[in-house]
């Protein structure tokens, strides 16, 4: 039996914000389907650590290699724009916390889950439209809607329409930066969800920053804690939140429970 | 009917008469002359020399007149005039240390070698309009004491002495780029952008200086030195192998110390703002030097959040010339493409009835059955 | 070419064509340079002209940069010749450059126009330089130039797609009717200048070179000779061109370009062509037909 290859196999990555480090020696592997959370507080470089590996970013030094559907693993750092761009735009996605740094917010609802469909050369207006409508249904966007703009969508909805936007092409990948910041508990959790069950039905790679540990239990299979630009702790979520080993973290976990 | 939108030769050979004839204005009014505008409308001459990127003040002094006044217009004239001049090549960098002062001020020390100088300044004048400017002035004169040769030590100079300020900017190449000769590229290096703000706007520039000043990208300016004066300008000539002076100009320049918090690789100093223009242009300079300042955001990390920090929004936008010419082209016929759209807005509103009246034969349909129930009648009407 | 001047007496301080010739072969590189790349914009150093930015300082520069005494100018200003604009631009040939001007489309080596082509079809060895105002087809999708120029480069053309999507997705059609983004050779999306999309199907294939110079915004651009131009659409909404009700009420031709105009207050129009020249010829040989058909009726 051959071993299976990891979708991006991350080595030794940092980046240096003069001499203030961002992020520092950060290796890990994310294999397919697998659902991984950053947790840390603000400020501990776990935001920094997903634009590197996004390509948003250019680390000062490390080395990324991802999978490509043709069974090759590339380093990231070293592809042309050109490759990079397209494959953020069709084998990634990136969901933002603000979800009007993911859309085009004076667009209609389907131009934005169509966008990317037309960006890789779909030219029939009937089955973008139809694609657009079955995204909407899918992240509960009633179909109506597919011709307002995303400025008239709730906060929730929105982020809804940014998760559809990002999946319509099928991507293996989605980085997400704290999804479901800045949104009321119930509109959390019906996102929260919506996620898990999108990550079961396509099998999703996700790798997720987030500040709050319950959403990091609920979605990931494994998780990493950041402090100081460093990983101080890594494991399955289970483990590391039901057993912590640093203190570190086991303040953090301390401090889920009494709030 | 037809011919109105068709201008024909004539109509402009008419137009262009009486131009000339409003121009002129009152043939009982003597005609000004080109000397009076030079010595008297100095300031004027001043930013048509600078926005008009040509130092000739008999030139700008003609573009004035031929422009009733209108500044712009005879920025435009003098722009469209030195594009036709050879360029020869580039003076050797002029010493403004060197510059014989009529006026240098500085902010940030209440007295320095050389002193503070006020100059030909309208600071500090009530401005209270002068009837005795109405009619012939009298004729006084100035004793005017012989300009004072020193060499006044620049203020930026002195701060640099302590290490507390930046030093000086350097070329990236062997010789500066010329917005003249080369393509606008952006981002652009700072010589660029310093050769663009010279000739942008003043109004433009001041607005943005001043947005820097209310919060919009704050860079806490003091006007370490302003010094106005005359500069002799060198020209290295290859084949006599020495450096020759081919003239003297006036010109104003302007030192903005900000503050700066310092990066990893530096510690914490002054940062500069620099404007240099032709004559005596302050209120130029300065805005230049704000802008500046501002426009580095990049270069010395700091956030870009303000327009005056965004280097294409600026340096597109600050050319009055291209300016004037892009806002007044909405008087040249656009028939065509309003024709397009015409016929685009016609259908629209087609389009916008027909779904219109279907609603409402739809709702009166429901109407007329609710009535028929009512009243067993049936209306004819819809 | 020649870059004499022809006769002294004239403008004895300004260059053959006004510019002087070391921006001439400046402008003639960028030229050279977007045949070369069908569709991409040059950079260029554009200069003052003694006309306002905006005003087709871009057409007159590159029409200054290629034009020779043995040319044959015709300058159109929205498909017509006695236009304001048009008439001072050829005025201005005529003195700087001492050449033979026309109005006659089939006469002309060189025509310089802004927001039309003519009727007539062009031929081989004629020149149509465009004058452009804003030549990034993406500007007002983003006005960042760095971003654009990378959307070029990278042949990111998604967002213009978008806007065509949201032109149907509102409107039922595609609503974009001047100014109607091309794809020029396969590879760059293409601004053809305010020219209404009816011109559009002209630039495919045309048989002249056809030259576009933006002056404010220091851009050129080309489309060579027999080169792909495909409008911009989906395949459910086929790019279609404008069609008139009624042919002109002077020339009786269908299938031109037509100009509404407005003949009292009380609203009441007719229809003309918007290329003079087309339409004069148009008339005559409508007269001529006329004639000749009463000559027959004489004669039978």
């Amino acid at each position: 039996m051959t071993r299976e290859l990891p979708l991006l196999d991350a080595q030794s990555i940092s980046k240096f914000y003069g001499s203030r480090s961002g992020c520092e020696e950060i290796s890990f592997q994310l294999f397919s389907g697998e659902v991984i959370a950053i947790v840390g507080e603000s400020g501990s470089g776990k935001t920094t650590l997903l634009n590197c590996l996004s390509t948003r970013l250019m680390p000062t030094s490390g080395s990324i290699h991802y999978l490509g559907r043709d069974g090759v693993a590339r380093n990231l750092y070293q592809m042309s724009e050109a490759e990079r761009r397209f494959l953020m735009r069709t084998d990634w996605g990136f969901v933002h916390q603000n979800p009007s740094d993911g859309l085009r917010m004076a667009v209609s609802a389907g131009a934005n889950v169509g966008e990317r469909l037309m960006a890789v050369g779909e030219r029939h207006y009937g089955s973008i439209r139809q694609t657009a409508q079955n995204w909407l249904e899918r992240v509960e966007i009633l179909a109506d809607r597919i011709d307002d703009e995303p400025r008239t969508f709730s906060g929730g909805m929105r982020q809804r329409l940014q998760i559809a936007r990002n999946l319509v092409t099928a991507p293996r990948l989605v980085f997400m930066d704290e999804p479901t910041g800045g949104l009321d508990v119930s509109v959390q959790a019906r996102l929260l969800d919506l996620i898990k069950g999108l990550v079961n039905d396509l099998g999703l790679s996700i790798i997720i920053v987030t500040h709050d540990l319950a959403v990091a239990r609920l979605l990931s299979d494994r998780i990493m804690v950041m402090k100081e630009g460093r990983v101080i702790e890594a494991g399955l979520t289970d483990c590391v939140l039901d057993d912590p080993q640093q203190p570190y973290t086991q303040l953090l976990v301390s401090s889920i429970l009494k709030g | 009917m037809y011919v109105a939108v068709k201008g024909g030769e004539r109509a402009i050979a008419n137009a262009h008469k009486l131009l000339a004839e409003r121009r002129r204005g009152k043939r009982s009014v003597a005609a000004l002359g080109l000397e009076q505008i030079v010595e008297q409308l100095s300031l004027a001459v001043d930013r048509v020399m600078n926005e008009g990127s040509l130092y000739d003040r008999h030139l700008a002094a003609l573009a004035i007149k031929q422009a009733r006044g209108d500044l712009i217009e005879a920025i435009f004239l003098l722009r469209a005039y030195r594009t036709t001049l050879p360029k020869l090549g580039y003076s050797t960098p002029v010493k403004t240390e060197n510059m014989l002062i009529e006026r240098r001020i500085s902010a940030t020390y209440k007295d320095l070698p050389g002193g503070q100088i006020l100059g030909p300044t309208f600071d500090y004048t009530h401005r209270l309009l002068d009837p005795a400017l109405a009619g012939e002035e009298a004729v006084f004169s100035l004793e005017e004491g012989p300009i004072s040769p020193n060499n006044f030590v620049r203020v930026s100079d002195i701060l640099a002495q302590e290490g507390l300020i930046e030093e000086d900017g350097r070329l990236n190449g062997a010789k500066p780029n010329d917005i003249t000769k080369e393509p606008l590229d952006f981002p652009m290096g700072r010589d660029t952008r310093l050769q663009a703000l010279a000739r942008g706007d003043e109004g433009f520039l001041l607005a943005l200086g001043y947005s820097t000043q209310r919060g919009y990208a704050r860079t806490h300016p003091f006007a370490g030195e302003i010094r106005i004066g005359e500069v002799e300008v060198e020209y290295f000539i290859p084949e006599l192998g020495y450096v020759v002076i081919i003239g003297r100009i006036q010109i104003t320049e302007c030192q903005m110390v900000n503050q700066f918090s310092g990066s990893a690789k530096v510690p914490p100093q002054f940062t500069r703002g620099y404007g240099l223009v032709f004559g005596q242009s302050e209120r130029k300079a300065m805005s230049v030097a704000l802008c500046d300042r501002a426009l580095r955001a990049n270069e010395l990390g700091e956030d870009i959040v303000a327009p005056a920090q965004d280097e294409e929004f600026v340096i597109a936008h600050s050319d009055n010339v291209q300016a004037t010419g892009f806002v007044e082209h909405l008087k040249l016929p656009h028939y065509v493409d309003f024709q397009s759209e015409l016929d685009l807005v016609r259908t629209m509103r087609r389009d916008f009835e027909k779904a219109k009246d279907a609603v409402r034969s739809t709702a009166c349909g429901l109407h007329e059955k609710q009535e028929k129930q009512k009243t067993g009648e049936v209306s004819s009407e819809r | 070419m020649n870059d004499e001047v022809g006769d002294g007496e004239v403008l004895a301080s300004y260059n053959f064509a006004y510019l002087d010739e070391q921006t001439k072969r400046m402008i003639r590189r960028a030229i050279l340079k977007a045949i070369a790349i069908p569709g991409y914009q040059v950079p260029f150093a554009s200069r003052e002209m003694p006309m306002p930015y905006g005003w087709g300082t871009g057409g007159v520069q590159v029409t200054a940069a290629i034009i020779g005494p043995e040319d044959t100018l015709k300058v159109i200003d929205q498909g017509a010749d006695d236009t304001t604009n048009a008439v001072s631009i050829r005025a201005f040939f005529a003195k700087t450059a001492r050449v033979k001007t026309t109005m006659q489309t089939g006469k002309a080596t060189l025509i310089q126009t802004r927001h039309r082509i003519p009727e007539e079809a062009l031929t081989n060895d004629q020149i149509l330089v465009y004058q452009v105002p804003i030549p990034e087809p993406l500007r007002f999708l983003e006005p960042r130039e760095t971003e654009t120029r990378k959307m070029h480069g990278l042949e990111e053309y998604g967002l213009m797609h978008v806007k065509l999507y949201e032109d149907i997705a509102k409107n039922g059609h595609i609503a974009t009717t001047y100014a109607y983004p091309v794809k020029v050779a396969g590879r760059y999306v293409m601004d053809p200048s305010p020219t209404p999309k009816f011109d559009n199907p002209k630039m495919n294939q045309c048989e002249a070179l056809q030259l576009f110079g933006a002056g404010r915004e220091k851009r050129i651009y080309a489309v060579p000779p027999y080169t792909n131009v495909v409008s911009l659409d989906f395949e459910d909404h086929p790019f279609e061109v404008t069609k008139f009700e009624e042919p002109c009420a002077l020339c009786g031709s269908e299938g031109a370009y037509l100009d509404e105009v407005i003949l009292d207050d009380k609203g009441h129009k007719m229809f003309v062509c918007s290329d003079t020249d087309y339409c004069e010829k148009q008339q005559r040989k409508k007269m001529q037909n006329l004639g000749e058909e009463a000559k027959q009726r004489a004669f039978s």
